[in-house]
């Protein structure tokens, strides 16, 4: 298993994890032209939650026993190597995914009908919120 | 024929458990067996399928090399008779399969209230035009029927979610729809009266037909279904006659066995039957509750595969219960997003929250019990259902900031340190 954990006690809010969350998603990758130039920006796989001096990032845990992956109805989602893939070209957007997971980890896309997670930066070595996060709040766990 | 596992049903519980016993037991002969066919669809998707949302090609629930990737025997035969003192499964055919666990993951077949005129058996109309919605094959049915031309006029016999879909698919299809259904209420027993009439009112928007409080007294038609008369005596002409009245557990292969059966197979909470070493779970068994803590039928995507995957454990030896089910659906109608779960339409004896917005459809609803959420309905504002749910699951006491429930930017940070910890590990 392998995921995105957050340090509360150093995460500063600063949603630089989001920025660059779909800036890694974007079509072109590079901050300038997706904030800019690109019809759509993507929707980021990571929240910030926050409350008074109290912030964290959230993204999918890659649960050992993924509720989303059970309620899935598309076969969209599945596990590959202790990591929960989504695989959005078989997501119909139902949202079962949404109801099952328990951290409210998964992103509605409304647009385009689609769920939205955390992939772990597919084929990059280090998620791009872990890189850029300027606390290093943002570490990744290897376990299990 | 002999195997290790035997599993007869092919499709969320049946693949669930396969997938179970392949984590577990990499070799062990493993026989799927399903008269339907041989590659896992999810049924839940039909209605996609219908209204031209997917192509048929993305129906399927799992790659095409799947069985073969997992060593998995699939055999598509019905499979008639089980002879549960010698551990032998016969097929139509004759074949028999000796096996030494086995899983019963049958589902449900489709209700047909009693018509004049309308005769169903062996999954067969005495007449052309009227359809179920459960099988990829009702749907292929159907949108051939529909592209051929040859229907202007649809009528949709039940209004929950099956029926509703299949409305909706035939709308977007061009045809002109109306929906028979016999409660005034919504989806009774999971809506409560406001989520009833404020769906209900965006259907109306959308431009479905819904006659509400009737049932079809008779259907009329030589050859095919030309018209249906309601208890009242109204007639509507229709080419198309679909009929979503729910389902029934698929029973006929444990009827008259010491296999024991209620409404469907009662299993215990590690999906075992009454008799040794066999199993059954999704549409066709009782499965566990967590939020009434009883068994009940559950017949739903979610709780078939989460109840497969403990069967499947259980199967080879690895010890799990399965906790995880309860009635929970995130349903969508023209575009309005409903979720509902647990006890979510009862109101005596329970503490309600509510947000309510008529007029924009937003409709937030928890239900607590003893301070615990124990159900709740979402219209439109779904996307904290999952903590909800979380909540509901874990049970914890959320009376010290239920406040917080229904609050914009309701999330785990609103809960406790100690809960969250808990929740996040």
């Amino acid at each position: 298993m392998r995921r995105v954990c957050c340090r509360a006690e150093v995460c500063i809010g600063c949603q630089l994890c989001v920025v660059w969350c779909q800036v890694e998603h974007s079509r072109s990758r590079d901050i300038i032209k997706a904030f800019l130039y690109e019809k759509e920006r993507p929707i980021p796989r990571v929240r910030v939650e926050e409350r008074g001096p109290v912030s964290f990032a959230l993204q999918c845990r890659h649960c050992e026993e993924p509720d989303c992956v059970f309620a899935c109805i598309s076969g969209a989602l599945y596990k590959k190597d202790g990591v929960v893939v989504h695989d959005a070209s078989k997501c119909v957007g139902c949202w079962s995914c949404v109801l099952a997971c328990p951290y409210g980890a998964i992103i509605r896309d409304e647009t385009h009908g689609k769920a939205w997670k955390c992939d772990l930066c597919a084929g990059r070595e280090e998620p791009i919120c872990v890189e850029k996060c300027p606390n290093e709040a943002l570490v990744v766990e290897v376990g299990g | 024929m002999e195997c290790k596992y035997l599993i007869i049903g092919n499709s969320a519980g049946g693949i669930a458990a396969a997938e179970a016993i392949r984590e577990v037991d990499r070799t062990g002969e493993l026989i799927m067996v399903s008269e339907e066919s041989s590659r896992a669809y999810s049924r839940a998707l039909i209605p996609y399928y219908l209204a031209g949302e997917i192509e048929l090609g993305k129906v399927y629930y799992r790659s095409e090399d799947f069985y073969e990737e997992n060593d998995i025997h699939a055999i598509c035969k019905k499979a008639v008779t089980v002879d549960f003192d010698n551990k032998e499964a016969e097929m139509e055919d004759g074949q028999r399969i000796r096996y030494g666990k086995l899983l019963l993951a049958t589902g449900s077949t489709p209700f047909i209230p009693p018509m004049e005129g309308l005769c169903y058996h062996d999954g067969e109309f005495d007449k052309d035009g009227v359809f179920t919605f459960t099988s990829l094959g009702d749907a292929i049915a159907i949108k051939r029927r529909v592209e051929s031309g040859s229907v202007e006029k649809a009528v949709v016999l039940g209004g929950g979610r099956i029926g509703l879909m299949a409305a909706e698919a035939l709308m977007r299809l061009g045809s002109d729809v109306t929906v028979i259904k016999r409660s005034e209420r919504l989806l009774p027993g999971v809506f409560d009266e406001t989520a009833s009439r404020m769906v209900k009112r965006h259907l109306k928007e959308s431009g479905l037909r819904m006659l509400t409080g009737h049932t079809i007294k008779a259907v009329v038609g030589k050859r095919s279904a030309e018209c249906v008369v309601l208890d009242d005596g109204t007639e509507i002409g229709c080419d198309l006659l679909i009929i979503a009245a729910g389902v029934r557990p698929r029973v006929e292969l444990v009827r008259g066995t010491s296999v024991k059966v209620n409404r469907g197979i009662m299993v215990d909470r590690r999906m075992r039957t009454s008799v040794e070493d066999v199993y059954a779970c999704g549409d066709c068994a009782e499965v566990y509750d967590f939020v009434h803590d009883d068994f009940r039928l559950t017949p739903l995507w979610a709780t078939a595969y989460a109840g497969g995957r403990v069967a499947g454990f259980n199967m080879c030896g690895v010890e799990k219960e399965y906790q995880w089910g309860t009635n929970m659906n995130s349903m969508h109608f023209f575009g309005l997003t409903v979720i509902a779960a647990g006890i979510s339409a009862e109101e005596d004896g329970y503490e309600v929250l509510k947000e309510v917005e008529e007029e924009k459809k937003i409709y937030m609803r928890i239900v607590l019990r003893e301070g615990r959420v124990a159900g709740m309905i979402l219209v439109n504002k779904i996307d904290r259902a999952g903590l909800f749910m979380g909540l509901m699951r874990t049970g914890i006491d959320v009376s010290p900031f239920k406040e917080e429930l229904l609050s914009a930017d309701f999330g785990l940070i609103c809960l406790p340190e100690a809960v969250r910890g808990a929740i996040m590990g």
